[in-house]
């Protein structure tokens, strides 16, 4: 079953184009991941699915069903959390569930929801009065709380403090397991490689990549290096003959083995055939990070120079 | 329609969580008449008011304050915070119009005026011995139309400013020069004919008012022309729909 399909996306702010061509595929169930350079065009093609957008051409599907034309009832089944969005000061955390509830044919216990996202204690306090976190928690509780099959959620934790964002990430688990599907919209690489199944690379309008973190990883192919002290002889032909290997150095005891693919596991094999114990056995892993700039060729965070402000 | 019931519970609290609104909107104008009549001069009758006491004339004016505070200051202000800070668009992505944001924001204001006046008109003759609008249908007719118009300026207000500061900016200059017709700096008692007369086609027509509440102090304010009550209150409604209109066509979500 598929929750969200994009083709062809293409939308343009007068002779600007936010976003280029867009396509990707999110299933049912998954945590889907939209990264990127600010200015890639990630809120652009949300804002789009969400309806709030009109595409200059291609198509969304969301559950079936196409945002421009089926606006009513695509607002039905999609919850959406935004950037730049707010709630008045004086609201309390249980009057703005039980007014957002009230918008929907069919929605969920806000009580259950405000517990599912730890809000209950805080279910007399106003808006203004929350913190960062809690803010950010009520907007995720009121993207759910018409009872949504799929729930986009954009730059959830950005300005949160380091713990805020470890138990805003826990809750959205906690809310995947519910059965929702989740479109997170993030540039931090820590939030996708944590959460998402599955991650869509957007680069200057259009999507770089697609796949599992390991998977872009792997795909973004850099290089890695194992680095050992051996206390006995070796042989630098038992590492150099290996397929993965492209440069060996050593210095005395230790050794630096640059490779790529699976090269743990290679080296380490090719040590115990020797009879050879390696210590301090340490592995510069590749990150999610080391792809992305190898896919986009920007560091994370910074601004895609091609599309500038498009967000 | 329970999305629309609950919008217009949940403005009618944050309403009343605005104090200043509450106090300048709906408790200020019964504070500042009573204030005024503690003036002893104010309650003897004098000739330039025909034998009627001054505060009688000026009643209708601690009304229409009320009225012009919530319709140019409190309703475009709310309006132009939920749009500056994405409350409108936020809306928008759910199944509720922002529209019935804007329809509870009328609601709670038309209320909120309502009670201000009956406080006003109640405290007037339980303190002052002011009597009730003499002809309560024309008062109501011309309340209700004098604050539709007054709304439909506050709502254009709320469709071209960009800011809340603007609103409030804007706001204020609405106030005070509706105001400075409405009585407040120089009694309409005392005006030339000329003020007089564009006076009575400046929301929410304060003419009408007077003339409903106290057919005498009514003839005191009024042109030399006389009063045609239900062309003033044509031309209220008049304003009212093409501001409404203009409003509905400059209006911008986000």
């Amino acid at each position: 079953m598929t929750a969200l399909e994009v083709r062809n996306l293409h939308k343009r702010y007068g002779h600007r184009v936010a976003v280029d061509d867009v396509s990707l595929t999110v299933e049912d169930g998954e945590i889907f991941g939209i990264i990127g350079p600010n200015g890639a065009g990630k809120t652009t093609t949300v804002e789009c699915v969400a309806g709030l957008r009109t595409p200059d051409s291609g198509s969304i599907s969301v559950l079936g069903l196409d945002p421009t034309t089926d606006r009513a009832e695509v607002r039905e089944r999609l919850g959406v959390q935004l950037q730049e969005s707010s709630f008045p000061d004086a609201i309390t955390v249980s009057e703005a569930l039980d007014l957002y509830g009230s918008f929907y044919r069919d929605p969920v216990d806000w009580r259950e929801l405000m517990e599912l996202l730890d809000l209950t204690e805080k279910r007399d306090t106003r808006y203004k009065a929350l913190s960062g976190g809690q803010k950010q928690r009520l907007s995720i509780a009121l993207a759910l709380v018409g009872g949504p099959r799929v729930a986009i959620l954009d730059e959830l934790t950005t300005g949160l403090d380091p713990q805020a964002r470890r138990d805003t990430w826990s809750l959205v688990e906690r809310v995947r397991d519910t059965g929702v599907t989740i479109v997170l919209v993030t540039h931090f690489m820590d939030e996708a490689e944590r959460l998402c199944d599955r991650i869509a690379v957007v680069s200057g309008g259009r999507v770089a990549a697609v796949d599992t973190p390991t998977g872009l990883v792997a795909q973004a192919n850099a290089a890695q290096q194992v680095r050992f002290r051996v206390s006995q002889p070796l042989d630098r032909s038992v590492l150099t003959g290996l397929p993965e290997v492209t440069d060996v150095e050593n210095t005395a005891d230790r050794w630096r083995v640059t490779g790529r693919g699976q090269l743990l596991s290679s080296v380490a094999g090719a040590l115990a055939r020797a009879h050879v114990v390696a210590e301090d056995l340490r592995v510069d892993q590749r990150t999610l990070d080391d792809a992305f700039v190898a896919l986009t060729g920007r560091p994370p965070g910074s601004a895609d120079a091609s599309a500038r402000r498009a967000g | 329609m329970p999305a629309l019931r609950k919008l217009v519970r949940v403005e009618s609290r944050l309403f009343l969580r605005d104090s200043a609104t509450v106090v300048f909107g709906v408790l200020f104008p019964t504070a500042l008449l009573l204030g005024l009549g503690t003036i002893p001069t104010l309650r003897e009758p004098t000739p330039e008011t025909g034998g009627l006491r001054p505060i009688d004339v000026w009643a209708p004016t601690a009304l229409v304050f009320g009225m012009v505070m919530i319709a140019v200051q409190h309703v475009p202000a709310v309006i132009a915070t939920y749009r500056e800070r994405g409350i409108l668009r936020r809306l928008s992505t759910t199944p509720a119009h922002p529209r019935g944001v804007l329809l509870a924001q009328v609601i709670v204001a038309f209320a909120s005026v309502v009670v201000s006046a009956a406080l006003l008109v109640l405290a007037a003759w339980a303190v002052l011995g002011i009597a009730p609008p003499e002809r309560p249908l024309e008062f109501v007719v011309a309340f209700v139309v004098g604050f539709a118009a007054l709304l439909g300026l506050g709502l254009v207000s709320a469709a071209v400013v960009r800011t809340s500061s603007a609103a409030n900016q804007v706001g204020t200059l609405l106030f005070v020069a509706l105001m400075f017709f409405g009585g407040a700096f120089l009694p309409r008692v005392l005006m030339p004919d000329l003020l007089r007369a564009v006076g009575d086609v400046v929301p929410p027509g304060l003419q009408a008012l007077t003339t409903a509440w106290s057919a005498d102090a009514g003839a005191l304010t009024a042109t030399a022309g006389g009063q045609p009550f239900w062309l003033q209150m044509a031309i209220m409604a008049g304003i009212a729909l093409v501001a409404g209109a203009v409003a509905a066509k400059l209006f911008r979500w986000e």
